[in-house]
C-alpha cells in the first residue's frame, strides 16, 4: 500500500469539507452533516478525557482498602460523574453522532441528511447539556449515581441534583433529533438501486439505534423531569414519605436506561460488520439475519428492564417474565457474533488495526453477552446484583464491545475524514495495549464480584485488595493505550501520508469518493447496481 | 493483602451451595462458547490471512442451517440457565412456614435489628445454625440493600414497605453483611457482621444481650394502650374499630369489597395510612400514626397485633410468646 491515487475524477479542484470555509463561523454555523460530525468528534472526545480523569481518580482511590485519597463525598460524586459523562456524553452519541452523522449520507448516496439545520441544532442542544454538566460540577457536583435512585435522589442527596436532571434532561433531545434525522435520511434519502437489502450493515444498525432513540428516549427525560418535580417543588411521586412510590421510579429508568445499552453497542456492532466484510473480503456471512437482529435487539430491549429489579421487591413472577425475555435478548446477540465469525471462513484475512479492534471486540462482547445470562438467570442475579460482578460485565460490553467498536471506527473512516494515513505500527501497538489493559482491568473485578464486594463503595474489607490492585495496574496501562491515538492522530493530519479514496480497497459508497470528501459529497448521484460488500466484483478507487 | 486470600465466597447457608452449584454449570457453558468463538475466529484469522494483495475469496450468502442451530442450541441453553434460576429465586423469597422472624430497619447508615424475644442490635446480627430466619425489612429513609455474600442472599430494604428474605444457616462463624444499594455518603460503611451460633449458644446469648427483658410483642402491647389504640380497638361488638384478635395472615373485607389478607404490610398501612384501605361496616375514624412512631415501633405493634389469637386474651401474651417461639 505504498502508492496512491490523485483525488480522483470526481472533483477536480482539490476542494474538501474541511477546506470550504475556515473562520470559526464557518463551523458553528455548519449545516454539513461531516462538519458536524467532527464538531461532534471534538465534544465527545472533551467528554472522553474527562470522565476518564474521574475514572483514574477512583481507581487510584480503591487501591487500597481504606479511603484515603479523596473523603466519601466526594467519591461518590466522581463515580457519578463519570457514569454520568461516559454513558450521556459520550457513549450515547458516539458512533451515531460521529459515524452515523459522517457517513450515513455518503454511504445511501445522499448529499447531507434530511434535516441539516436539526442536525446542528442537535449539536447545540448537546453542547447546553454538556454546559449544564459542566456547572454541576462547578456547583460541588452531584452523587446519586448515574441512575438517579429515588428518593435519595429526589429528597435526600445534597448535592446538585436538579441542576444535574435538568442537562441529562436537555441532552436527551439531541438524541432524539438525530434519531428523528437519521430514520426520515435512510428511509427517504437512499440512492437510486439501493434497496433496503443492499443497504450497508452499518446502516441497518443505526436504523435500529435511532428507533431506540426515538421511542425511549422521551421516558427517561421524563422520568428525570418528575425527579427535579419532586425534588424541587415536593410534589409525591417517588418517595413514601410523600406518598409516591420509590420502586416506581426503576421502572420508569430501566424502561429507558436498558434500551439505551443498546443505544450504545448497536452502533458497534454496525461497525464490526463494516470491518469484518473489509478486512475478510467478504460478504457478511447471513447478511439478513444479521440485519433483523438489529431490529429484534431493539424490540425486544423494551421488555427487559425489570431484570434490573430482581431484588428490588417486584413480584417473583414479574422477576420470572423479565428473566425469560433477557435470555431472548440475547440470542440475536449470539447470532450476529457466530455470522461474523463465519465471515471470516474462506476470506482474505488481513491484520490492519481497525481488525485487531474487531478481533478485540468479538472476544470481549462474547465475555460481556455471557456475563449477561449470568445476571439474566434469577437465582445467580440475586447474589451478584449491585456488586463488581455487574460492573464488570457492563464494562465488557460498553468499554470491550462499545468502545473497541468505537475505535475500530475511528481507525478505518480517519482516513477518510481527513485524508491522511496514520502510523501503522503505532496504532496496532495501541490496540494490543488497550486490549491488555482492558481485561487487566476488569477480569478481576468479576472474581471480587463473586466474593461480595458492593459496588460504589469507598471503602472496602481489606481481602478485596488483591483483586483492586490488579484492576489498577490494568487501568494504567489502559490509560497509556488510549493515549497514544491522541498522539499520532494528531500528528497523522500534519505529518501522515496521504490517503487516497480506498486505501483499504474497501467496498461502499463512502470509498468511491475523495478523502476527505468534498462538501455536497457525490457530484452526481450515483446508482447502486450491487450487493453490498459485494468483494467479488472490482472494487473502484482500488489502491494498485 | 494476600492473606486468606479466595476466588469463591465462604459457603455458610443452605442456599450458597445451590447457588453455587449454577453457577459452575453457567460457568461451563459460557467457557465452551467463548473457546469455541476464538477458536474459531483464531483459526479462520491464520488458515485464511492474507497471501497476496490481489485475492478475490469466493462470496459465501449464507446457511439457514447454520442459522437455525446458532439459534436454537442457544435457545434451548438459555431456557434451561432461565428455568433453573427461577426455581432458585422461587426458593429463595419462599421462606419456610416455621421460620423464626428477625426485624431489620436500614437507615443512613445503620442496621437496626430487633430480635422477637425483644433483643435489639445495630450492625450486628446473631442468628442460630440450622434454623430458618425469616427477616421482615423497611427502611426509614432511602432505599438499602441487605446483602450477606456467604448466604447467597441479597434483598432490597426499602422505605414504605416490608420486604422480606430469608436463609439458613448452615456453619458457625462471623460473616459480612453489606448495604448493597447505594444510599449516600457512607454507603461502604454500612455494614457489619452476622453471627451464626450453635442454638446453645445463641439461647446464651439471647439471655446475656437482653436490654430489658421484654419481649418485641409485651413492648407492641405498651405502646397499643399508651398510643390509645384500644379505645376503638376493643374486644365486644359495638366498638368503634373492628377487633384486631386473629386477623394476622387472615383475610380482611374491605369497604370496597375487596379482599386483602392482613399481612405485616397491611397492618402497617393501616397503622400509618388508615384511609387507604378502610375495613368493611367501620368508619374511617382511625387516626394516622405517621411521624408519631417510628418503624421499629410499628414493628413491635404489628408483633403484638400477631400475638393476639382467639384463644388468648391480650393479657396472656407470655403464653402466646412462648408458644409461637417453640
Ligand atoms: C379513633 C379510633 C381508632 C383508634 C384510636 C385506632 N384505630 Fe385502628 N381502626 C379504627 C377503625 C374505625 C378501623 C376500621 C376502618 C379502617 O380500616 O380504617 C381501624 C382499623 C385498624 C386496622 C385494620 C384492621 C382490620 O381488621 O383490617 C388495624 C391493624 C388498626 N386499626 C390498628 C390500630 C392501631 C395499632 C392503633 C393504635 C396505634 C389504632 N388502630 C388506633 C379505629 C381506630
Ligand atoms: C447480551 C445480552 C445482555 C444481557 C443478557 C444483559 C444482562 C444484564 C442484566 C441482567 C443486568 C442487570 C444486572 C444487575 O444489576 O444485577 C445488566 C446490567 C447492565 N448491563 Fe447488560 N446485558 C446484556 C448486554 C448489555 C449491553 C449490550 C450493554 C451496553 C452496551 C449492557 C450494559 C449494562 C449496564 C450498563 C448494566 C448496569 C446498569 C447499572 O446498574 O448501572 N448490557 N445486564
Ligand atoms: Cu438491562
Ligand atoms: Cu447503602
Amino acid at each position: 500500500m505504498s502508492t496512491t491515487v490523485e483525488a480522483s475524477h470526481h472533483s477536480g479542484t482539490g476542494e474538501n469539507y474541511l477546506t470550504a470555509g475556515y473562520g470559526l463561523k464557518s463551523w458553528l454555523m455548519t449545516t454539513d452533516h461531516k462538519r458536524i460530525a467532527i464538531l461532534y468528534l471534538l465534544s465527545i472526545s472533551l467528554f472522553f478525557v474527562i470522565g476518564g480523569l474521574f475514572a483514574v481518580l477512583i481507581r487510584i482511590e480503591l487501591l487500597t482498602p481504606a479511603g484515603d485519597l479523596v473523603s466519601a463525598d466526594s467519591y461518590n460524586k466522581l463515580f457519578t460523574l463519570h457514569g454520568l459523562v461516559m454513558i450521556f456524553f459520550f457513549l450515547v452519541p458516539s458512533i451515531p453522532a460521529v459515524f452515523g452523522n459522517f457517513l450515513i449520507p455518503i454511504m445511501i448516496g445522499a448529499r447531507d441528511l434530511a434535516f441539516p439545520k436539526v442536525n446542528l441544532a442537535s449539536w447545540y442542544v448537546f453542547t447546553i447539556g454538556g454546559l449544564f454538566t459542566f456547572a454541576v460540577v462547578l456547583a460541588g457536583g452531584v452523587d446519586t449515581g448515574w441512575t438517579f435512585y429515588t428518593p435519595y435522589s429526589s429528597t435526600y442527596s445534597k448535592t446538585a441534583v436538579g441542576l444535574t436532571a435538568i442537562g441529562v434532561f436537555i441532552t436527551g433531545f439531541s438524541s432524539i433529533l438525530t434519531g428523528l434525522n437519521f430514520v426520515v435520511t435512510i428511509h427517504k434519502m437512499r440512492a437510486p438501486g439501493l434497496t433496503w437489502f443492499r443497504l450497508p450493515l452499518f446502516i441497518w444498525a443505526h436504523y435500529a439505534t435511532s428507533l431506540i432513540m426515538l421511542l425511549g428516549t422521551p421516558v427517561v427525560a421524563i422520568s428525570i423531569l418528575l425527579v427535579f418535580l419532586e425534588r424541587v417543588f415536593g410534589i409525591g411521586i417517588f418517595d413514601p414519605a410523600l406518598g409516591g412510590d420509590p420502586v416506581l421510579f426503576q421502572h420508569l429508568f430501566w424502561f429507558y436506561s436498558h434500551p439505551a445499552v443498546y443505544i450504545m453497542i448497536l452502533p458497534s456492532m454496525g461497525v464490526m460488520s463494516e470491518l469484518i466484510a473489509c478486512f475478510c473480503r467478504k460478504r457478511i456471512f447471513g447478511y439478513s439475519f444479521v440485519a433483523f437482529s438489529s431490529l429484534a435487539i431493539a424490540v425486544l430491549g423494551f421488555l427487559v428492564w425489570g431484570h434490573h429489579m430482581f431484588t428490588s421487591s417486584q413480584s417473583i413472577y414479574a422477576g420470572m417474565v423479565f428473566s425469560i425475555l433477557t435470555m431472548m435478548v440475547a440470542i440475536p446477540s449470539a447470532v450476529k457474533v457466530f455470522n461474523w465469525a463465519a465471515t471470516m471462513y474462506g476470506g482474505s484475512i488481513s491484520y490492519e488495526t481497525p481488525m485487531m479492534y474487531a478481533f478485540g471486540f468479538l472476544g470481549l462482547f462474547t465475555i460481556g453477552g455471557l456475563t449477561g445470562l449470568f445476571l439474566g438467570a434469577l437465582g445467580l442475579d440475586v447474589h451478584v446484583h449491585d456488586t463488581y460482578f455487574v460492573v464488570a460485565h457492563f464494562h465488557y460490553i460498553m468499554v470491550g464491545g462499545a468502545i473497541m467498536g468505537y475505535l475500530g471506527a475511528l481507525h478505518f473512516w480517519w482516513p477518510k475524514m481527513f485524508g491522511r494515513l496514520y502510523p501503522e505500527a503505532w496504532a496496532k501497538l495501541s490496540s494490543i495495549v488497550i486490549f491488555i489493559g482492558f481485561n487487566l482491568t476488569f477480569f478481576p473485578q468479576f472474581l471480587v464480584g463473586y466474593l461480595g464486594m458492593p459496588r460504589r463503595y469507598h471503602v472496602y474489607p481489606d481481602e478485596f485488595q488483591i483483586f483492586h490492585v490488579l484492576s489498577t495496574a490494568g487501568a494504567s496501562i489502559l490509560a497509556i493505550g488510549y493515549a497514544f491515538p491522541v498522539v499520532y492522530l494528531i500528528w497523522s493530519l500534519v505529518r501522515g501520508e496521504k490517503a487516497g479514496p480506498n486505501p483499504w480497497n474497501a467496498k461502499g459508497l463512502e470509498w468511491t469518493v475523495p478523502s476527505p470528501p468534498t462538501t455536497f459529497n457525490f457530484d452526481e448521484t450515483p446508482v447502486v447496481t450491487e450487493e453490498a460488500y459485494d468483494y467479488s466484483r472490482p472494487v473502484e478507487g482500488k489502491v494498485v | 493483602m494476600f492473606s486468606n486470600f479466595q476466588i469463591f465466597p465462604e459457603v455458610a447457608s443452605s442456599m450458597a451451595s445451590k447457588v453455587d452449584a449454577f453457577y459452575f454449570f453457567m460457568i461451563g457453558v459460557s467457557l465452551f462458547f467463548f473457546t469455541l468463538v476464538v477458536l474459531l475466529v483464531t483459526v479462520f484469522a491464520i488458515k485464511f490471512r492474507r497471501k497476496s494483495e490481489d485475492e478475490t475469496p469466493k462470496p459465501i450468502l449464507g446457511s439457514l442451517k447454520l442459522e437455525l442451530i446458532w439459534t436454537i442450541i442457544p435457545f434451548i441453553l438459555s431456557m434451561v440457565m432461565f428455568a433453573w434460576g427461577a426455581v432458585l429465586y422461587f426458593d429463595m423469597y419462599t421462606p419456610p412456614a416455621d421460620a423464626m422472624n428477625i426485624y431489620v430497619v436500614g437507615k443512613q447508615w445503620m442496621w437496626k435489628i430487633q430480635h422477637p424475644e425483644g433483643n435489639r442490635e445495630i450492625n450486628e446480627l446473631h442468628v442460630p445454625l440450622g434454623t430458618p430466619v425469616k427477616l421482615i425489612m423497611t427502611s426509614e429513609d432511602v432505599i438499602h440493600s441487605f446483602f450477606v455474600p456467604a448466604f447467597r442472599m441479597k434483598m432490597d430494604v426499602v422505605p414504605g414497605r416490608y420486604t422480606t428474605a430469608w436463609f439458613e444457616a448452615t456453619k458457625t462463624g462471623e460473616y459480612h453483611l453489606f448495604c448493597a444499594e447505594y444510599c449516600g455518603t457512607e454507603h461502604s460503611e454500612m455494614i457489619g457482621t452476622v453471627y451464626v451460633m450453635e442454638p446453645g449458644d445463641y439461647q446464651d446469648w439471647l439471655e446475656r444481650s437482653a436490654v430489658a427483658s421484654k419481649s418485641m410483642a409485651e413492648e407492641g402491647a405498651e405502646l397499643y394502650s399508651q398510643l390509645g389504640c384500644n379505645t376503638c380497638h376493643e374486644q365486644e361488638t359495638g366498638a368503634r374499630g373492628p377487633s384486631l384478635v386473629g386477623i394476622h395472615d387472615r383475610q380482611v373485607q374491605l369497604m370496597t369489597g375487596e379482599l386483602v389478607k392482613a399481612d405485616d404490610s397491611y397492618l402497617r398501612e393501616s397503622i400509618l395510612s388508615p384511609v387507604s384501605k378502610v375495613v368493611a361496616g367501620f368508619a374511617p375514624i382511625m387516626p394516622t400514626y405517621k411521624g408519631q412512631v417510628s418503624e421499629e415501633d410499628v414493628l413491635k405493634l404489628i408483633a403484638y397485633i400477631q400475638s393476639l389469637s382467639y384463644e388468648t386474651a391480650p393479657s396472656d401474651i407470655e403464653a402466646t410468646e412462648s408458644e409461637r417461639t417453640e
